[in-house]
């Protein structure tokens, strides 16, 4: 797509485009089309392995595609140098699994490490600021524990906090709702929404998490052996009849993805005069 | 027949290509160099956890390897009634050899050890990913003072080890073994030179520092993201450490006193 195209559609923020993307002879994505409306939370899901992660990765630059085109904000990512991504790096925030904050630095300071970095406020400009994000996730009175301290839903909170320093335009949500308790998990989904609400931000999430996901994304995207298999809002998905979706959406345990991981049939394995 | 041959191919491959990111590692590294300028403390931080905090092992070792020089020296140094030399032989060991080199071997055990844990970890936990997309480079904000700390810390640490071994071999040489004080002074004096024997086992320990340190970090920066892989890389860190300052040892050494 030439690239008038996309400025004539500046409601789309990241626009993906026959992505394909191998890792040794594992084929990810071939093919992939995608699009990231301006405001919206879109889920991306998919079944583990599917390269959630590596979407994500592929979106901020930190992989390299083997073919396509990934445009986020009209610039076509792929081709920017060092300094041209990290300069929009700062406009993105990104929420790890693990939260990846820095252990040897205290929740005030992970929060405050990107302003400090990228700007030239003053410390009491900073500690207002930080105090104002941490506010934001509910952990101002955690500002003095250390990365170790912290419950991992609180992590997360604090990698939340971190990721909207700057005031980034989008976030991207790698697997937030993994291992969390209902409580943190609620708290964690309430807080996507009112952030990508009250901030005007756009939202990716990936996720496997379909019930929890589905009830605050927008649309929905389910990937399966690098193509995207279905797209929706989330009630289109729910009405959807198709085998493969209805396996995802209901996560029964056979359909068109199967209970047993390839093999040669039992009774031969069985026969067979082997040591393995 | 070729599964063997391929598989010999495919390892010698695998090596070539791990010494081509170290190498690029490298010059990534002393490309940002000029970031400690900028953030002197960062570099201050890295001194004390390499530096600072293998003094006490670096003393105790210098001492006793300056006491146990002393005790065999003098029994060399006696049959041949040279006993007074014993200062300059226990200094010139020192100074020249085992200063460099042991201190070495210990930094790569103490600090290279535990910088390679530190960066795998940092990578195994996505905390150098979350660096990147904070628009941070890891390599300069994370690595460089790291490397900058262990090449400075080197000589200084290898420094102490001498200068303590010296002590200790007078305790021995002098105090129990009975050599003359004022020989075992004043022939070191007379015969270690500061070209010859005290800056080339400074340039020495710089060039160990560089390769301890470096490889520690490469260690670290390219291990496998899970707990298995740190662990495998941290041994290799200290292994390949030990074996290259050995060797490059001996390149120098030939080098600068082989004439």
């Amino acid at each position: 797509m030439s690239s008038d195209a996309v400025d004539a559609r500046p409601e789309v923020l990241v626009e993906i485009r026959g992505l394909c993307f191998r890792r040794g002879e594992r084929v990810i994505f071939e093919d992939l089309d995608l699009d990231i409306r301006r405001g919206t939370v879109t889920a991306v899901m998919g079944p583990s392995g599917t390269g959630k992660t590596t979407l994500l990765k592929l979106i901020t630059g930190q992989l390299h595609p083997d073919a396509g085109t990934i445009r986020v904000a009209g610039q076509e990512v792929t081709r920017l140098n060092t300094a041209a991504l990290f300069r929009l790096r700062q406009r993105m925030g990104m929420l790890f699994q693990s939260g990846a904050l820095l252990t040897d630095l205290s929740v005030f300071d992970n929060v405050a490490y990107p302003l400090r970095e990228h700007t030239n406020l003053s410390a009491s400009m900073v500690r207002k600021l930080v105090l104002l994000k941490l506010e934001a996730v509910g952990l101002r009175g955690a500002r003095d524990l250390m990365p170790a301290e912290l419950s991992g839903g609180m992590a997360r909170r604090v990698a939340l906090a971190r990721a909207i320093a700057l005031d980034p335009m989008m976030i991207l949500y790698d697997e937030p709702f993994t291992g969390q308790d209902p409580i943190s998990m609620g708290m964690l989904m309430a807080l996507i929404r009112q952030l990508n609400d009250a901030s005007g931000l756009t939202s990716i999430l990936v996720s496997h998490d379909v019930r929890e996901t589905a009830s605050i994304a927008d649309y929905l995207y389910v990937i399966f052996e690098g193509r995207v298999v279905a797209r929706g809002t989330p009630d289109a998905l729910a009405a959807d009849q198709s085998a493969w979706v209805r396996q995802f959406m209901d996560g029964l345990p056979d359909g068109p993805v199967h209970f047993h991981y390839p093999a040669p049939a039992l009774a031969e394995d069985l026969l067979t005069r082997r040591a393995r | 027949m070729l599964d063997p041959l391929a598989r010999l191919g495919r390892r010698v491959l695998e090596a070539l290509e791990r010494l081509g990111r170290g190498h690029l590692l490298l010059l990534a590294i002393l490309l940002g160099l000029g970031e400690v300028l900028r953030r002197p403390r960062l570099l201050w931080e890295q001194m004390f956890n390499i530096g600072v905090l293998s003094l006490l092992i670096v003393g105790v070792s210098g001492l006793f390897v300056g006491m146990v020089l002393a005790l065999q020296g003098y029994y060399v140094l006696s049959q041949f009634g040279a006993a007074e030399s014993l200062g300059v032989m226990v200094t010139a060991s020192l100074v020249r050899e085992l200063g460099p080199v042991v201190t070495a071997l210990l930094v790569a055990g103490r600090a290279g050890s535990a910088l390679t844990a530190e960066i795998g970890l940092m990578k195994a936990t996505e905390q150098l990913s979350g660096l990147e997309m904070m628009a941070v480079d890891p390599v300069r904000r994370i690595l460089v003072p790291r490397f900058l700390g262990g090449v400075l810390s080197m000589p200084l640490l290898a420094a102490i080890f001498s200068a303590v071994g010296v002590l200790g071999g007078y305790f021995v040489g002098v105090g129990l073994l009975g050599v003359d004080e004022g020989a075992y002074w004043s022939q070191m004096q007379a015969k270690i030179d500061f070209d010859e024997d005290l800056v080339n086992g400074m340039l020495k320990s710089l060039a160990f520092g560089v390769v301890v340190t470096w490889i520690a970090l490469f260690q670290g920066y390219d291990t496998v993201p899970t707990s298995e892989g740190v662990s495998r890389s941290t041994t290799r860190s200290v292994v390949q450490a030990a074996l290259v300052v050995l060797g490059l040892d001996f390149v120098l050494t030939a080098l600068m006193f082989g004439d």
